[in-house]
Order: C-alpha cells, then structure tokens, then sequence
C-alpha cells in the first residue's frame, strides 16, 4: 500500500546515521563523563564535541549550550530557571504568547500560581503573529523576561523574532524563545534573531526522543530546575546522557550541511499539498501564515467535519496527519492555537495538519490530495452541521 | 484504542442519511462540543419502520450513531425507547473511557426523536399510531 507520514513534528524516525554514531556509547564506551580517569574524560571530551556541533548549528558558543531531556525540559529551564533566578531584582511579571507550547504556558502558569507571578499571555493575530507594539505595551518595569515561540507547529507561522528582541532589549528584558519547530527546518542563529535564551530538541533533527538542549547567553542567570551534581556546568544536575548527547550532536552536524537544500525540498511538497487541497476540497479555511511559514508545514480546517473521524480515516490509507480537534484530545479541548487567531471552535474541530520531512516523496503528497477529498466529502455525506451550511448556503 | 466493531461501524456507517418527511426528529449536542447527532424515524403501527442519521463528530460518535440506528430499526416504540448508552457501548465492545460522556448520545437521540412524534401525534404510550 502506498504510504504517507507526515506527522514529523509527532514523531520522527532516528536517522540510521544518527544511530550509528550513538551506538558505541552504551555498551563500549559507557564511562560517566565526570569520572576523572581515562573511561570517564574520553567521555567528557565527546561530549563537548557534541556541545560544539549543537553551537555551530545555531551560531552560539559550546559554553552556552545546556544539555537537557527534551525541549519540554528546556522551556522549564528557560522560564522557571530565569524568572526564579532574576525576579528580586527585577519583578514578577512575565509575558509569554498565547499560542506557545504547553511546556512554555504551563511553566508560566506554575509561576504564576505557586509564585505569585503576573502573566501577560500576548494575543496573536489571525496568522499566529505577536504585534510587536503590543509587546511594547504589555513591559512593565517588574517583567522579568518574555518568551514567545519561534514557529508554531500546529499552524506553521514563523514569528518575527528579531523584531520583537529589539522591543526587549530597548527595555533591557531577556528574550527567550522555543525554537523546536524550527530549528533544521529554517536557518536559525542566535545571534542574527538577537535572542538570549532558545530551546532546541533532538527529536525533529532525526535524534531520539529524550534529548534536547537550551541555549543561553553566558552571563544571565539561571535556577537549576534538576538539582543535582555539578553537571552542566551546575546548571542541570543528573548524569548525562551521552548517547542521546552524541545523537544530538551528530544530527546538528547533519542538519547544518542539509539545512538549505532540505527548505527548498520540503517547501515544494509544502506548496504543492496546499495547492492541491485547495483546489479539490471546497470549504477549507487555510490556518497560519501563507508566506512566513516553517517550510514541511501545511494546515487546514475543513468545515462541517470533525478532525479525529478524519485522521482514522486517512490512516486506513497509509496516510498520517495531526489534528487540533478537541476529540483527538486527551484533555477534550479543541487548540487554544487555533481559538487565538480567532477560528470558530465547530470550525477548529476539523483541523488537519501536515509536517513533512526529507523522507517524503512527492508521490505522497499526490496519493494525500487523491484521498483526503474523498474522505473529507464522506464524512461531510453524513454530516448534520455541513447539511445545515449548505442549507445556509443556498438559501442566501 | 478502539474495538474491531466500532471500527467497522465508523467505516461503514449504517442507516446514514435523513428522512425529509420524518415522523420524528431528535437533535443532541453541538458542534461546538465536537459532537452532533440528528436522528430521523419514520413510524408504521407503533414500531419504527425506518430510521436514519446524521452525524459530526468523532469516530466514537460516528459509530454509535450507527449502531443505534441498527438496533433500534424495526423495534416497538416503548422497546426503542429502552435503548441506553451503556448498551450502545457494550455492543460496539466497549468504548474509550474519556469517549463514554460525550461521544455517546445516539441513545438520547433517538429517544428524542421518538418522543417529538409522540408529542406530534398525541401518543405517548402503546395507543398505535398509523
């Protein structure tokens, strides 16, 4: 049967190179890289290869990478580690956007329950943008820090980030930002984007899952989240995880090499599917930036129909997608992501999204768009609230 | 996550469809929730000779309206009546538990649906209608 996975920002499969490197690491050479002797510093000194190949890949130095267990654990780091480290001497109020990652708004709201924190959670226009004098209004002398998403994986839109640092930094507040959706998808330098604080993860570059990285600009200062030893520099406690790092490190080095080629191909498919879908399925709303957009992401919401009926539907032919349905989820709430650029919940129930990676193939893409408007006209076939917008429709 | 007969039913709905000139319609849920269920019966001497169904939702949603659907055709009025959820659910093999609440109305539909042709022509009980 033909095939189609294109949940990458779910899941991706480790790269066969990335696994090659890590596989000496847990039995051959399994030595703790904070034991003194030559099993352990032979370990320590790998490690710090990989911190240089993670830098390179974002333009930061090794010193300021820290190794962590996912980019959920680095967006904890990141807020808590910053907001707990700073606010004595600058105030309790911290702003994040609306649309971020769980680990980002839920590090917020623990701040703001447990602490006592302020949150301001920036509204985002209908393309998933932070207006960058909103921001401007939103700074208080107590803010702390700010940190908004650089892309958004449930609606593709890739923030202005550069613009909004030279907001913060009028202000002399600290700019971090969640950079997993795009970090080997769009070129990202730290410096170029200005920021002081940025989250990396493994597992969208074809490393494993439970690696991922923060970077920080040397000279802020940072809570540990994980207390423990003296690793990372004390910022992060726990033994590391060296094949995991390695992983990590390897698939930077990749990423680095493929970074423009890998955009322009994903970005064919990209157009491609969305051309398509457009053209074959009437009633489809378009979610995210059509232009400033991450370049493997294509999303849409299609009238009348639920998103979870759709996505086991088109996995019985091959093919793998998302969903913002409020079924799909465990929590039963439709993407507050796509409640903030303003699209109607019954409208938001028949999100579909797309991530792609290298590994797809523009036949994919064609046996997608000669499936999904069949199943989209099935379940609308049977579909009271479609009955009714076509009722609308032609009584209008 | 789900069974062998929920998935045949979300596959292959029965009874999809509306009856335009419907003895009884009942309506629960919106879409906002992420589940609507519109339930049609066309009656003949007390037992519903005809019932069919519209649905948005889930898979879950989907497959209990069809089954719903299924075993309420051809039954008595009062007996259809009788149909609860937790039967539904049973008879598809179970259904995920975080599924149970809001994906499983068919029962509820239907009811309504029966009760708005009771209401419509006077009988509520086992007078017969036709």
């Amino acid at each position: 049967m033909k095939r189609g996975y294109m949940d990458h920002a779910a899941a991706t499969p480790v790269r066969p190179e990335v696994l090659e490197a890590m596989l000496p690491f847990f039995v051959e050479r399994f030595g703790n890289p904070s034991a003194v002797y030559d099993l352990g510093s032979a370990i320590k000194a790998v490690m710090e290869e990989q911190r240089g190949k993670v830098a390179r890949l974002i333009g930061a130095r090794p010193e300021e990478i820290i190794f962590t267990s996912s980019g959920a654990e680095a967006n904890n780091l990141a807020i808590k580690g910053m907001a707990l480290a700073n606010f004595l001497k600058r105030g309790k109020h911290l702003i994040v956007s609306g649309i971020d990652h769980h680990s980002v708004l839920n590090s917020a709201r623990f701040l703001e329950k447990f602490f006592d924190f302020e949150v301001t959670f920036l509204p985002v226009d209908r393309y998933g943008r932070v207006d960058p004098e909103r921001l401007q209004k939103a700074l208080t002398p107590a803010t702390v820090m700010v940190s908004i998403g650089h892309g958004s994986n449930e609606i593709g839109t890739v923030q202005d980030i550069p613009e909004l640092v030279a907001v913060c930094r009028a202000a002399g507040v600290p700019f971090h930002t969640d950079a997993v959706a795009t970090v080997g998808q769009v070129p990202v330098d730290v410096k170029e984007l200005g920021v002081d604080l940025l989250t990396i993860s493994g597992p969208g570059l074809g490393a494993p899952k439970g690696i991922g990285a923060l970077y920080f600009r040397n000279k802020l200062r940072l809570v540990p989240q994980l207390n423990g030893g003296i690793q990372e520099n004390g910022r992060r406690g726990g033994t590391e995880n060296i094949p995991g790092i390695v992983g990590l490190g390897r698939a930077a080095e990749l990423a680095l090499q493929e970074l423009d080629e890998k955009a322009v191909y994903l970005a064919k498919l990209r157009d491609l599917l969305i051309a398509g879908v457009r053209k074959n399925i009437p009633e489809v709303l378009f979610t995210g930036h059509p232009e400033k957009r991450l370049p493997g992401h294509a999303s849409f919401c299609f009238e009348g129909i639920e998103g979870e009926a759709l996505i086991f539907l088109l996995s019985s032919q091959g093919i793998y997608a998302n969903t913002g349905s409020a079924c799909a989820s465990k929590a039963l709430k439709t993407s507050p992501v796509l409640g903030a650029i303003g699209v109607k919940p019954e409208v938001a129930q028949g999100s579909l999204v797309f991530t792609l990676s290298r590994s797809n193939r523009e036949e994919e893409v064609h046996h997608v768009l000669s499936h999904l408007p069949l199943a989209v006209e099935r379940l609308r076939s049977f579909s009271p609230v479609w009955r009714k917008k076509m009722a609308e429709v032609a009584g209008a | 996550m789900y069974s062998d007969i929920v998935m045949d039913h979300f596959t292959h709905p029965r009874n999809t469809g509306v009856i335009e000139d419907a003895d009884g319609i009942g309506e629960v849920g919106n879409p906002v929730c992420g589940d609507m269920m519109t339930f049609y019966i066309k009656v003949k001497d007390n037992r519903l000779e005809d019932v069919k169904f519209q649905t948005f939702g889930c898979v879950a949603a989907i497959a209990v309206s069809s089954m719903v659907s299924q075993m309420a055709k051809g039954k008595d009025l009062e007996e259809a009546k009788k149909i609860t959820n937790k039967q539904v659910a049973e008879t598809l093999g179970g259904l995920p538990p975080n599924k149970l609440h809001c994906s499983n109305l068919g029962a509820e539909a239907l009811t309504l649906a029966i009760k708005s042709y009771q209401e419509k022509s006077g009988t509520t009980s086992k007078a017969g209608a036709a």
